[in-house]
């Protein structure tokens, strides 16, 4: 891959790879992708230093398109193993893809207790609202009562509000987009991978093929009275996602409040933009740094183990010591 | 059992909580400070406070590879600890008991079982006995046991007095005064007792002091209240000087795994496993030889999913990594295994056995999951099995088990057992300069490679092992995929690249098989040419030692033959050294006997025998010495179980 340079700057080009993509023609993950690639150009990021980590599903297929290291894992398991990267090799820009019921059924434990560790990295969830790849089963982010093409009866279960649970847990940036708004998604991500902690962006997209309820259309607003697009930007208004480095508990917790009322908007109105972005919580590298001086510096990938010979470098002589007996 | 004065097999119960374990620590320090060879034995409910626990402690002159189901002093804290191990003193052995515990029915024990509770009245009722624990004491004074009345409150009060101090102060020497009146009793050399309480709370004199002051009280005690002159065995120092660390499985594995050079390890609480995490995370920083601070970055993750997945995240990125479970544990892992596999990650799994299926019996032993680790994962991929017996081969094998996983770029599943995680040995301190790190192919790559280009990091080749890049070299670019995938590791259905790619993986382990030397796959003790010959594997080894080492003092020969690599499978090694076995005996710690059909499966060699203990509990030296004498005297039993009611 090459580097920006002074004469040359990075496009999106940069981050394509020349395979053919069988998503479903008009699949909201096009306009995803296609806004990630320019993002990661746009952010100059050398293609060795990005890990694109998915899930399972149509948009857990995602890493096929990167020529960066491409990591496709298992239903639900994208956290834990971009993690596992992060956390072994600091360097790493860890870029999380996958799709509402990988993220939020198969895999909810791993993003609750992720939201705990705030670690430097970004999580992009593709919502469709349905289980694409098995065919339009619902997912826990399409609302109660709905029937989507696939269905045989109207859902029963109850709808998962993605953003809410993310500020729960304890995401330190919580952003939505919309798949068809390309140039707004690449500022989303950009900024998303720029915070420096545990990023979730949430993006509405719509499945052509079988979500025949929240379409391009729906979402354009063509079945209401205004015709208006139903997406607004926060950016248009003056909702301030900032919690400061060094808010105090009330500023903080003033903030949540207005991020809930925020996030229960939806219908004939849906917010998107950045909801949060709290810079007053400590990253999960600054907690190890306060145990392992050395973390980032020495990081698991990099710490010699072994010297020329294959002689271990750990000295175990105070550990035996605390045993010895004789 | 001899009433000499190099040995000495000693048990401590107590209700879970009250310090027993503690009260072993000291004991076996004790002892291991007079050069004495310890061999520790820890059994506790799935609880924390109230359940029964209790340790054993065997000490000896010559080196000690198990428990005796009997012991010769016997200290108890509570009623449940008399009612369960009276009847295991020996002749001429000692029981300490509680004054209040004496009067107690058997049925009244709190947590007894009821089938315990029925065999002990009936046992008693044999024998014309009351069915209170009195009645135990007296079977035991009428088997020549010599039974001491321990009032530990009375002591207490004395320390009290002496040291003028609060009583619940002097009580928390409780376990100090339990230990030194047994040590007293066999009138073993009280400055090592000293010392193993400087050991026990290292930098905290104020302690020490008062639990010196309770060593003196004790040993006063026993001299001035019991007659002893009854007693003969007496237990004295064998005076070596020899280098000992004393230690567990839990803390082998984990220094094995420092000295090997992890760095990242993840994993979720799950008894007998935890332990070794949690070691981990207590030494996460240590001394290097280059100057710079060693450190393991240690995890605890919401589940054993995450627990798999995060390490082999980090070991694609180069790092040494690894996760530690049990057998529910594994069961969650078991997708993720095979993932890495798909993926060649270098990924090892510690796999503490305990009883099953599902929950089973939590901190007990069994060996029950060798077919798990062996089969574990849909399909089929390449994976080294590797079995530890003992507390070296725990410290080695961990270490190997990164070379293995490094060199062959699969999961290693190191395999232990409960018993051996909670077992103590003192050993001498472990060399590192038998370590010799393999860090395996790594690619090498210079520079970035042309715009766009990728690594072929599946590419096949003759040996299966391709030279891998790790996540973040330049020019390294490859996918990883739990797929079916090219030599970019980018997914397919074709099923020509299928066929190479499976066939790729599996080659590794042939090179495995071909590459690993026979010490390293299984293991001789005993007469090498003996017909009658043992099968097993794992941490039954040190009691078939004994019971051969038993048979040879009777002029019988017989040997052990130990599986130390499951997979891939010594087949053909197997079948050269069994062919003169007559009869063979499989002994395994689970229902079936798992590594006898392994062995059937791979070679057609089925045992003639098999003995297997299913009940949590390990296999005790002398009970198999007995077992092998009525299998060579011709019983017709051909699976004969290991039973143990009161354990």
């Amino acid at each position: 891959m090459p580097t920006a340079t002074a004469d040359r700057k990075l496009t999106a080009k940069d981050f394509q790879v020349p395979f053919p993509n069988d998503w479903c023609p008009g699949c909201g993950d096009f306009g995803i992708l296609n806004a990630i690639q320019q993002a990661f150009a746009k952010l100059e990021l050398e293609a060795h230093q990005v890990a694109v980590v998915g899930g399972i599903g149509c948009s857990g297929k995602a890493p096929y398109f990167f020529p960066t290291y491409g990591v496709h894992t298992l239903h639900g398991r994208l956290l834990p193993f971009a993690h596992g990267i992060k956390l072994a090799n600091p360097e790493m820009t860890v870029v999380g893809v996958g799709g509402d019921g990988d993220g939020l059924g198969i895999g909810a434990g791993h993003f609750v207790n992720s939201g705990r560790r705030n670690l430097d990295m970004t999580y992009i969830l593709f919502n469709n609202e349905v289980y694409g790849l098995t065919k339009g089963q619902a997912a826990p982010t399409l609302a109660m009562g709905l029937q989507p093409k696939s269905l045989p009866e109207p859902n029963i279960q109850g709808q998962l509000n993605s953003l809410m649970m993310a500020m729960s847990v304890g995401f330190t940036w919580i952003g939505r987009g919309y798949s068809y708004n390309v140039k707004k998604v690449v500022d989303l991500v950009v900024e998303a991978i720029r915070h420096p902690g545990l990023s979730f962006l949430d993006i509405l997209q719509p499945c052509p093929t079988y979500n025949n309820l929240h379409t391009k259309d729906w979402y354009a607003g063509k079945d209401l009275n205004s015709g208006q697009p139903r997406i607004y930007w926060l950016d248009d208004t003056d909702y301030d996602p900032v919690i400061p480095p060094d808010a105090d508990e009330a500023t903080a917790l003033g903030k949540m409040n207005e991020f809930l009322s925020k996030v229960h908007e939806w219908g004939d109105e849906i917010p998107a933009g950045v909801f949060l972005d709290n810079r007053a919580t400590s990253t999960f590298a600054d907690r190890i740094e306060t145990r392992i001086e050395n973390y980032r510096a020495q990081p698991p990938n990099k710490r010699v183990i072994a010297d020329g010979s294959g002689k271990p470098t750990a000295d175990l002589s105070k550990i035996f010591d605390e045993v010895r007996m004789t | 059992m001899t009433n000499n004065h190099d040995e000495l097999a000693w048990r401590i119960g107590g209700p879970q909580g009250s310090g027993v374990d503690t009260a072993a620590g000291i004991f076996q320090r004790a002892c291991a400070l007079g050069g004495l060879n310890v061999f520790g034995r820890r059994e506790y409910y799935s609880n924390i406070m109230g359940r029964h626990s209790y340790f054993d402690v065997r000490v000896a002159h010559h080196p000690v590879h198990s428990h005796c189901d009997e012991v010769q002093v016997l200290t108890t804290f509570e009623d449940e600890a008399l009612a369960r191990h009276a009847t295991s003193v020996v002749e001429g052995g000692a029981l300490f008991y509680s004054a209040k515990d004496a009067e107690v029915e058997v049925q009244a024990v709190t947590y007894l079982d009821t089938r315990a509770k029925d065999d002990l009245v009936a046992y008693l009722e044999e024998r014309g006995l009351p069915a209170t624990l009195r009645g135990l004491i007296e079977d035991a004074q009428q088997r020549g046991v010599q039974t001491y009345e321990a009032d530990f409150v009375k002591i207490v009060e004395l320390l009290a007095d002496h040291l003028n101090i609060a009583q619940a102060l002097a009580a928390r020497t409780m376990n100090t005064l339990a230990v030194a009146m047994s040590l007293a009793l066999v009138d073993y050399q009280r400055s090592h007792v000293y010392d193993a309480l400087a050991k026990t709370w290292p930098g905290r004199q104020k302690i020490v002091d008062m639990n010196v002051a309770a060593v003196d009280m004790a040993y006063q005690f026993v001299r001035d209240t019991y007659e002893t002159s009854k007693f003969e065995h007496r237990l004295t120092p064998s005076g070596s000087k020899e280098p000992r660390i004393l230690l567990n499985g839990n803390q082998a594995v984990a220094m094995g795994k420092i000295a090997a050079g992890l760095t990242f390890q993840s994993y979720y609480p799950i008894s007998p496993a935890t332990d070794e995490s949690v070691y981990l995370e207590a030494h996460e920083t240590f001394p290097t030889a280059n100057g710079e601070e060693g450190s393991v970055l240690v995890v605890q993750t919401e589940d054993e999913i995450s627990a798999v997945c995060m390490a082999a995240g980090a070991a694609l990125t180069g790092a040494r990594s690894a996760t530690a479970t049990s057998g529910p544990g594994f069961a969650l892992m078991v997708e993720g295994l095979g993932w890495a596999g798909n993926n060649e990650v270098p990924l090892v799994i510690t796999l503490y056995q305990r009883g099953g299926p599902s929950t089973g019996l939590p901190t007990r032993s069994e060996q029950g999951d060798l077919f798990l680790a062996l089969n574990a994962g849909h399909s089929e991929f390449p994976r080294i099995v590797l079995a530890s017996s003992d507390l070296d081969e725990a410290f080695y094998d961990a270490a190997a088990a990164f070379n293995y996983a490094e060199r062959y770029q699969t999961v290693v599943v190191h395999i232990l057992d409960k018993s051996l995680s909670s077992k103590t040995m003192s050993v001498p301190p472990y060399d590192l300069e038998q370590i010799h790190i393999d860090r395996g192919e790594v690619a090498s790559l210079n520079g970035d490679g042309e715009p766009g280009s990728l690594y072929p990091r599946f590419a096949p080749t003759e040996s299966g092992i391709t030279p891998r890049p790790l996540i973040g070299m330049a020019g390294g670019m490859h996918w990883l995929t739990g797929g079916e995938h090219t030599q970019y590791g980018r997914v397919t259905e074709d099923p020509v690249v299928r066929e190479q790619q499976m066939e790729k993986r599996m080659r590794k382990l042939e090179t495995a098989a071909r590459e690993i030397p026979l010490e390293d796959k299984l293991q001789v003790y005993g007469d090498p040419k003996a017909d009658f010959t043992v099968l097993s594997w794992g941490s039954n080894k040190g009691a078939i030692v004994e019971a051969i080492e038993l048979l040879a003092e009777e002029g019988i020969a017989a040997r052990l033959i130990q599986v130390r690599i499951m997979s891939p499978f010594p087949a053909a090694e197997l079948e050269e050294v069994l062919a003169t076995a007559k009869p063979l005996v499989g002994v395994e710690a689970n229902f079936s006997g798992q590594l006898a059909q392994v062995l059937r499966q791979h070679t057609g060699i089925a045992c003639d025998k098999l003995v297997v203990k299913y009940n949590g509990r390990p296999m005790a030296g002398r009970r198999l010495h007995e077992t092998f004498k009525t299998i060579m005297d011709g019983t017709d039993e051909t699976k004969i179980v290991l039973r143990n009611p009161n354990e």
